[in-house]
């Protein structure tokens, strides 16, 4: 079933036609938090509706009937914690079509149900934990990216391990540069308080990087960035598959000009 | 049997085969119908367009069709039939020790066919694993720890009862337990990639070998760094493999993490038949180079000695296959008259 035509599709007339856009715009910010790339960008919201009465409804659908239940659970409880947070929001329902869980998941997410609540004994494992051993993973990988940007831009070793927040936001750097430098800042206080005077670049313990030690910290790092590659190629690719999408790859919000391209970073 | 431009031979052991029912007859609910098109999608999503096949064949293939795919066709000298039982899924099972045991019986000097083991079986399930292996002598077995088994949702090798199938594994003579932990097959929130339990054991039993089927993937980075503290670790390539025509890039930085971290003497080919066919994953494979940029980072090369190992010795060692009596075995039953035509027919 192929519902991407959905895309523009609304109900009770004209009005809430800017208001799905801001509800677009709001699931932008939501990442798979294994791949760490947007659900949007990623295809897998096939439905977004608002109704007379400013209640949204979103619809997704993932790459195999078999996804993980708790990604799953998770990436509906931040979509909609996501749009309840625009103001004329009255209420938010989300729905994750053509999954082994899909009942019982929809029904957990309906009556507001933690994770835990839903699957009761077959679930041993707190969400929160596993959406912060995802956040740090995304943190590696975007800090990996703008720490080899930044060495091939020439930025010596000693300079960029001393560079505080404020500091990194006024190098002097080009559009991929600040492109990379907005997607790290976005996940940095993963690792510590963010104040324009700590320094920019941490590990995932809040210690500093030494000059000295960078390049081998970089090269311990780097197995991070394979392990999203082979998720992102593996997802997109089934996805397509599954629904046959003819042109995955392809970001069709238009409301997304500036996340667009941010996928595949090496 | 590969054979190179310049006339060496290269003897392949195919890690990971199987030959399954994922028919509609044989599906048991709609859990069985999107298990085998989940396959179906990874079939068609990494295979060159000419290599794919209808959803009709890859459903149910026949062991002649088998038969041409792996060493008619492909390289393949030998085969290990991994069984796979899905038995909630599929009235029969999907692909289970019995099953394969056919095939392994019309061809018996090209399979290797290995049993499997559930701890949640109890006692009744040890009984089976000295049944299955007193009849079959086996060598190795394939565990899902994943698999969803009534209300259990998967289990770890560190269980207690584990240990007590890995005691009786060691005393039968079953020396390599291959583990899935790679993706499919749902991991509800127990986590179907984690490979802390593999370490455990690997301490635990130093006579066993461990073979971590899609090395971990994609948890790249746990499997490496495991598979680098304990020296009975292998790391089965399959699934990892069929990227080298999709993205040929990123399949270069997981050999070469691969051979960096594991080494070269603890990598086995895998084709994952018949989501996959040996033909094209070994064509590309033997024409296959680590880009500089990447050897520059790990200093990993793929030699063709590294190549020969990866392909079948490093297979034949753990199996204990001596491979110039076993080519002279195939050689002696006709197994490589079709070799002057077929094998050379290589771009």
């Amino acid at each position: 079933m192929n519902e991407r035509g959905d895309r523009d599709q609304q109900v009770g007339g004209a009005r809430p036609r800017g208001r799905a856009a801001e509800v677009w715009q709001c699931l932008q910010g939501v990442t798979d938090p294994e791949l760490d790339e947007s659900v949007v960008e990623l295809n897998f919201i096939s439905r977004v509706e608002v109704d007379s009465e400013n209640r949204v409804y979103i619809e997704f659908r993932l790459p195999t009937y078999w996804c993980a239940a708790n990604f799953s659970f998770l990436m509906a409880n931040d979509m909609r914690r996501a749009v309840i947070e625009l103001d004329w929001v009255e209420g938010v329902s989300v729905v994750l079509g053509e999954h082994m869980y899909a009942d019982k998941i929809n029904a957990g997410l309906a009556k507001g149900l933690s994770f835990q609540d839903t699957f009761g004994v077959e679930a041993d494992g707190d969400l929160d934990d596993l959406r912060r051993t995802f956040l740090i993973k995304a943190f590696q990988r975007r800090q990996v990216v703008l720490l080899n940007h930044l060495a091939e831009a020439g930025h010596a070793p000693a300079t960029v391990v001393g560079l505080t927040l404020a500091g990194l936001g006024d190098l002097p750097v080009d559009d991929e540069g600040t492109k990379l430098i907005r997607r790290y800042l976005e996940r940095r206080s993963v690792v510590g308080p963010a104040r324009a005077d700590a320094l920019a670049f941490l590990d995932v313990e809040g210690a500093r990087l030494k000059a000295e030690s960078l390049s081998s910290y970089v090269s311990g790092l780097r197995r991070v960035g394979i392990n999203a590659e082979f998720n992102s190629a593996l997802c997109r690719g089934l996805l397509s598959v599954r629904f046959d999408l003819e042109t995955p790859f392809v970001a069709k919000s238009k409301t997304s000009s500036t996340n667009a391209g941010s996928q595949h970073v090496p | 049997m590969y054979r190179t431009a310049k006339g060496e031979e290269i003897f392949v052991i195919d890690g990971h085969t199987h030959f399954w029912d994922g028919s509609p007859a044989n599906q048991k609910n709609i859990h069985g119908k999107q298990f085998i098109e989940c396959f179906y999608a990874y079939h068609s999503n990494l295979s060159p367009p000419s290599e794919k096949w209808p959803l009709e064949k890859f459903e149910k293939y026949d062991a002649k069709t088998m038969f041409d795919d792996l060493f008619v066709t492909g390289y393949d000298d030998m085969a290990i039939l991994q069984p796979t039982y899905l038995t909630d899924f599929y009235k029969n099972g999907f692909n289970t020790t019995e099953r394969n045991s056919a095939i392994k019986k019309s061809h018996p000097d090209r399979f290797i066919l290995n049993g499997a083991f559930d701890p949640r079986d109890g006692t009744k399930g040890l009984e089976n694993l000295h049944a299955l292996s007193e009849k079959h002598k086996l060598k190795g077995v394939k565990l899902y720890t994943a698999e969803w088994r009534g209300e259990s949702k998967g289990y770890k090798l560190t269980d207690k009862a584990c240990y007590q199938y890995l005691e009786a594994a060691q005393k039968l003579g079953i020396k390599n337990i291959h583990v899935h932990k790679g993706p499919t097959i749902i991991p509800l929130n127990r986590d179907a990639f984690d490979v802390a339990d593999v370490d455990d054991v690997a301490t635990s039993f130093q006579d066993l070998n461990f073979i971590v089927e899609h090395c971990g993937l994609p948890r790249l980075d746990d499997f490496c760094w495991i598979a680098t503290q304990e020296t009975n670790v292998y790391a089965g390539l399959a699934v990892a493999l069929p990227f080298i025509h999709t993205r040929p890039g990123y399949f270069a930085h997981i050999i070469s993490e691969l051979l960096f971290w594991v080494g070269p003497d603890k990598i086995l080919y895998g084709s994952d038949y018949g989501i996959w066919t040996p033909k094209w994953l070994i064509d590309k494979f033997m024409a296959f180079e680590i880009p500089a940029d990447v050897t520059k980072e790990t200093g990993s090369v793929l030699s063709m000695e590294t190549k020969t190992k990866i392909l079948g010795l490093n297979a034949a060692r753990l199996y204990g296959i001596d491979v110039e009596a076993q080519k002279k075995k195939i050689r002696a039953g006709g197994g490589y008259a079709h070799l002057p035509e077929a094998v050379h027919a290589a771009p």
